[in-house]
């Protein structure tokens, strides 16, 4: 899922300082699962935002919802009926979720309640890691299922570097080092010795962030 | 017993503090409420084994909320303690009223502004 989390609530205050009427907007997708931007977050965001407003005296008007998903244009659509009666849209989804909303939206501002984190999964309730950074090309299956773009710090196909200690990253001793993690896992499945015998050739990672903005088109599933 | 407590207590009456949700504490804010206490029962003696810890928990959340909006963290409190302490439940709501006159209205009722400052720990003068 894509993990998410609140903004601080003052930098939201201050962020819709100028308007008095806002739609909220959670989306049910990764955020709610991640208990970022679901319902209940927009529940408790929009009576923290009230809070704040009553402290200084001044009223605001919030509606809140909590669209299936803001990453579809049928979904963002559903506020379509009443956007034009608020001055901003305040999205608890992830950066597509506020992008989405933003170019459905034209004449009012869509704004950012959380910061958008990464891919990844739960480790124990409250506790979400990075797995993935969608690289576009894919090769857990020559890495022991362990994903070095991610893993490892300097996202090295051929490592582990000399900051590997003991098992640790030298950019922090409570994070692991990919490369050994990976080494430790394909000497347990048996691999290690016929997968490292060559080099990983040099990465194009013009499939990754370094090619602009990614776009995929499926002829078979176009109307 | 025949013990009194504060009339300004106004009691919400829950199946176990476990149910006692963020919301539900922060629209006792919002409507105006100078401080909320959550009274559970003693740690290690919930009947749903961990709703006072859950309670806790929320409890706190509240306090970084109020103290991240300005508004004093002592107008939220925890307190523990069985339903056979009668004595305990009045020395509650005296202390907490106590403490709450203390602290003044609650600026969400007179939209005076800020009356805390994070990282100070003390209240700002209005």
């Amino acid at each position: 899922m894509i993990v998410a989390q609140a903004k601080p609530i003052e930098d939201i205050v201050t962020m819709i300082d100028r308007y008095d009427k806002i739609i909220l907007a959670g989306c049910k997708a990764c955020v709610a699962v991640c208990a970022a931007g679901g319902e209940k977050e927009v529940g408790i965001l929009a009576s923290a935002i009230t809070l704040a407003r009553k402290r200084d005296g001044r009223a605001i008007e919030i509606r809140e919802v909590t669209l299936e998903r803001q990453c579809d244009p049928e979904y963002v659509e559903q506020i379509r009926g009443f956007a034009g009666d608020y001055q901003a849209v305040l999205s608890i989804a992830c950066g597509v979720g506020v992008q989405y909303m933003a170019e459905h939206y034209k004449t009012i501002p869509a704004l950012p309640g959380l910061n958008t984190s990464f891919m990844g999964g739960s480790l124990e309730q409250g506790v979400w890691s990075e797995r993935c950074q969608g690289c576009g090309q894919c090769i857990l299956h020559l890495t022991g299922g362990i994903c070095p773009v991610t893993r490892c710090s300097k996202s090295l196909f051929n490592g582990p570097c000399g900051g590997s200690s003991k098992g640790k990253c030298e950019v922090s001793p409570e994070m692991e080092c990919g490369w050994q993690l990976i080494i430790d896992r394909l000497k347990a499945l048996g691999e290690f010795e016929n997968r490292f015998t060559e080099l990983f050739p040099i990465k194009d990672w013009s499939t990754s962030r370094d090619g602009g903005q990614r776009k995929i088109t499926r002829e078979d599933m176009k109307a | 017993m025949r013990l009194d407590y504060p009339p300004n207590v106004k009691i919400v009456r829950v199946p176990c503090t476990g149910k006692v949700d963020l919301l539900h504490i922060l629209k006792a804010f919002e409507q105006g409420m100078d401080g909320v206490y959550v009274a559970g029962c003693l740690e290690g003696e919930c009947h749903f084994l961990r709703g006072n810890l859950r309670a806790k928990k929320r409890v706190g959340h509240v306090k970084r909320i109020l103290a991240a909006l300005g508004i004093n963290p002592e107008r939220i409190q925890m307190y523990n303690l069985s339903a056979a302490m009668g004595g305990r439940f009045v020395e509650i709501a005296r202390e907490m009223t106590g403490k709450v006159r203390a602290l003044g209205p609650s600026p969400i009722k007179t939209g005076k502004g800020r009356e805390f400052v994070e990282g100070q720990g003390e209240e700002k003068k209005q």
